[in-house]
């Protein structure tokens, strides 16, 4: 009896109950602070806004890195502890050997018209995302408001992280 | 394939809802994609934002980037997003009467 009705149910599905639906909006946290760890994210949330959706940006850990005003334009590629460098851990130890990837992942990101990260953060603010800090982090790392770029909307706790992103699907990076 | 009636003519659309020939393109039907897509009546701002990107189309063969439609147009990215609210590059190419652009910035 109850399968029946079960497949009576499945049957009468509408499509509008089964297509998915399109998402609308999205929360991308950023946790790391290389600059591989921060780009990722910040293509995400440019992307969204390109298609309409809204976006907001919650960076957390060592990926405040990337808003913090004396950092944000000197990021790093890191060259030791990722296999996918392609290069023994020794290599990747050399003086050097970080900035030498990070100008060449910077002269290719150019190439894409992919902006710096500072640019990158104003760009993404201008079309309406909004960025804030993570209060936890900012507290640990002894930070202050003063210590971020303009484009920082604010230094929220966790659970007004939370609250800002009803209705989006959270992305961690 | 797609059509839809623009401009009093029956007109081929490719799978993205963008003309599928852009010989097929005037003002008129510029005018008509923005009332779809919401955008209104189009004004002079808009207009350099369309002729830029068909511009920049006929050299690359791809719409620009909205970082390089904020450097060269002179439209700041703030007023795009102001002009063709939700996704400027992708609206403005319709309207322009090119693809959807294709790339990721």
């Amino acid at each position: 009896m109850i399968a029946t009705d079960a497949n009576t149910e499945t049957t009468g599905l509408t499509d509008a109950e089964t297509t998915p639906k399109p998402i609308e909006k999205v929360s991308i946290i950023i946790s790391k602070g290389s600059l591989e760890g921060v780009y990722p994210g910040l293509i995400m949330a440019n992307g969204a806004r390109m298609e309409g959706m809204e976006a907001t940006l919650f960076f957390t850990f060592f990926g405040l890195e990337a808003v913090i005003n004396k950092r944000m334009d000197n990021l790093k590629v890191a060259t030791v502890g990722n296999p996918a460098m392609h290069m023994p851990t020794i290599l990747g130890a050399i003086p050097g050997m970080s900035a030498f990837a990070t100008k060449k992942m910077k002269d290719e990101m150019e190439k894409l018209d992919i902006p710096p990260v500072r640019e990158f953060v104003e760009m993404i603010h201008d079309t309406g995302a909004e960025i804030y800090a993570c209060k936890a982090t900012v507290d640990m790392f002894h930070l202050e408001e003063k210590d971020f770029c303009d484009q920082l909307d604010g230094i929220i706790s966790v659970g007004e992280f939370y609250e800002k992103s009803a209705g989006a699907e959270i992305i961690f990076t | 394939m797609e059509t839809a009636v623009l401009d009093n003519r029956t007109i081929e659309l490719d799978k993205d809802g963008n003309l599928a020939n852009r010989d097929d393109w005037n003002e008129n039907i510029a005018q008509e994609f923005a009332n779809m897509e919401g955008v209104g009546e189009l004004n002079e701002r808009h207009w350099i934002v369309i002729n830029f990107m068909r511009k920049e189309f006929d050299a690359k063969g791809d719409a620009p980037s909205i970082r390089k439609l904020t450097k060269e147009s002179g439209v700041s990215t703030k007023e795009l997003y102001a002009l063709f609210p939700k996704g400027p590059a992708k609206k403005a190419a319709k309207i322009a009467g090119l693809p959807k652009p294709k790339g990721c910035i």
